[in-house]
């Protein structure tokens, strides 16, 4: 397996509380790694600090050969992470469709005040809204879609963003069963995109449909790897969710 | 009629310092009390300029933005760290920098005395002496500043700043330099406030320091939370409405001192029940 992201003894704390405790893990390339693990095990802040969220305190990450240390969180982009947020974090009074162009269009200030955006990123941003059932919504406030709309968008974000690696902390949470499907066919559409996906979930039957490969974590530390079949039928990780 | 044009005058001038507010504080969301000190640089750069050297008001129409400008990105480089509630103590602490030395450097800004005669505008040997020409001044000015916050607005880049309102630390991950953003409104906005400035400079043709304190930012903050914020329209209406008010209840004979009493009463009660009852303003959509 070629890996794309690797961390090395990665280390995250808050106060005493060793949230990544000196992980070291290997995420494939082009296939779906699933994340699981107890509530609190640190999925989401392993997530935080691979997105440049937040810093890591030790240890290191390699992004395809490149040392993330030297990278800050706004030059996510060049390095093509980009992420979803457990609890939702959208733009929420801008429209729908502005959520999307911002992820769009120009980064540098001064080609944003003179460039005329245009049809080209409209006709994209367009494209996706259709593609997750919200052009009708298209002018709403973000702020103002129900709870699966606002999952669905921040996925359309994930979409206009494009990136190779990218980064989905239980996008399925609280979901209707239709929106869960609708959200798999489009996890589905990006691996076959060839795009490398960590899936933070909890639901064993979602992650047995869609994960290749699975990384299971306990307090930070790294408890088991592997096929992910192999992996939920091992004693130590159901011990770690009975235990729970 | 000349009362009127007087009144419209004060508007269009206000109307600049609404919408250059509304760009940093409504659009971005920076909370920036500043506004009165680059109004202030502004009114100042053009009265020493015209009494000192005879430079042309227009002149100064040019020269003091880009002085503004280059104030604000100073300033804004050393506050950029800063967010929300210290940002606004740090731009308190920067206008309270701009009184002390604009009251002790005496020779250049005439300290407590203030900077008399300042000259009318001047273009081909026409002077813009009359309320009437200074009002269409004022107007083109201010048309001029409603455009380019329009077209800001409308610019991808305003939509930027739009999510540095919403919700930085998300931005910056999907690639955004949220930092150099939040300096180049604070620089525009300041500018902007820098024009208004002159014009009022040149319009009332003397100024001292008190015609630039906090007060004044805070009569900004009314105008674009009553408008609504991050509107361009809502600014201009709030500047309207906060201008108009207080000189009707002159109008209709209360005394100055009681009007100006009065006045402030009616700032802080607005303040307190639109937050209270209508937080978006009158024509708004958004909160801070
Ligand atoms: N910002 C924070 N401040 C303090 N403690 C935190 C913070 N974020 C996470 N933690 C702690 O770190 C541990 C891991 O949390 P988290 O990464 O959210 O786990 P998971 O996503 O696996 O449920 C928990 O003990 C949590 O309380
Ligand atoms: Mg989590």
């Amino acid at each position: 397996m070629k890996y794309i992201l690797e961390t090395k003894s990665l280390t995250k704390s808050f106060g005493g509380v060793h949230a990544v405790d000196h992980l070291s893990i290997n995420i494939p390339q082009g296939i779906i790694t699933g994340l699981v693990g107890p509530n609190g095990s640190g999925k989401t802040t392993l997530v935080n600090v691979l997105s440049g969220f937040s810093g890591e305190d030790e240890g290191s990450i390699v992004f395809s050969g490149v040392d993330r240390k030297k990278i800050l969180p706004w030059e996510n982009q060049a390095y093509g992470i980009t992420r979803t947020f457990q609890q939702i974090r959208l733009f929420d009074q801008m429209s729908v469709l502005d959520n999307i162009l911002v992820v769009l269009t120009e980064r540098s200030p001064l080609a944003a005040l003179f460039e005329r955006h245009g049809a080209y990123h409209l006709k994209i941003a367009e494209d996706i809204l259709k593609r997750i059932d919200l052009h009708e919504k298209k002018s709403h406030h973000a702020g103002d879609l129900s709870y699966g709309q606002r999952k669905l968008l921040e996925m359309g974000r994930v979409l206009a963003m494009n990136s190779n690696i990218i980064l989905l902390d239980e996008p399925f949470a609280g979901l209707f069963p239709e929106m869960v499907k609708k959200i798999e066919g489009i996890i589905l559409e990006l691996k076959k995109e060839g795009k490398t996906i960590v899936l933070v979930e909890h639901n064993m039957a979602i992650i047995r449909n869609l994960c290749d490969h699975l990384i299971v974590m306990d307090a930070g530390k790294l408890l088991a790897e592997g096929h992910p079949e192999k992996i939920l039928a091992e004693k130590s990780v159901l011990e770690a969710y009975l235990g729970e | 009629m000349e009362y009127i044009f007087h009144i419209f005058i004060l508007i269009f001038i206000y109307g600049i310092l609404a919408i250059a507010q509304n760009l940093v504080m409504g659009s971005t969301g920076l909370l920036t009390l500043g506004g009165a000190a680059f109004y202030g640089i502004g009114a100042y750069t053009a009265a020493i300029l015209a009494t000192k050297f005879g430079v042309n008001i227009f002149a100064s129409l040019a020269l003091a933005p880009i002085l503004a400008g280059i104030i604000a990105c100073v300033v804004g480089v050393s506050f950029a760290r800063f967010r929300d509630d210290y940002f606004m103590l740090a731009t308190l602490g920067f206008l309270m920098i701009f009184h002390t030395v604009v009251r002790n450097w005496e020779e250049l800004t005439g300290g407590a005395y203030g900077i008399a005669g300042i000259s009318k505008p001047e273009l081909f040997n026409f002077t813009f002496q009359t309320p009437a020409s200074f009002l269409l001044l004022a107007l083109a000015i201010f048309l001029l500043t409603l455009g380019i916050s329009y077209r800001i607005s409308r610019s991808s880049f305003g939509r930027v700043l739009n999510a540095i309102r919403e919700d930085e630390d998300a931005l910056k991950i999907f690639g955004y330099k949220t930092s150099s953003y939040k300096l180049l409104a604070f620089t525009l906005g300041a500018s902007l406030s820098a024009c208004a400035g002159v014009l009022f400079a040149s319009y009332i043709t003397f100024i001292d320091s008190n015609f630039f304190t906090i007060n004044e930012s805070l009569l900004l903050w009314s105008m674009i939370i009553l408008g609504g914020i991050g509107r361009n329209r809502g600014a201009v209406v709030g500047a309207f409405i906060l201008i108009i008010v207080p000189e009707f209840l002159r109008f209709v004979g209360f005394p100055t001192e009681f009007a100006g009493l009065l006045r402030q009463f009616i700032y802080g009660s607005l303040l307190v029940l639109l937050m209270l009852f209508r937080p978006n303003g009158i024509l708004g959509k958004y909160k801070l």
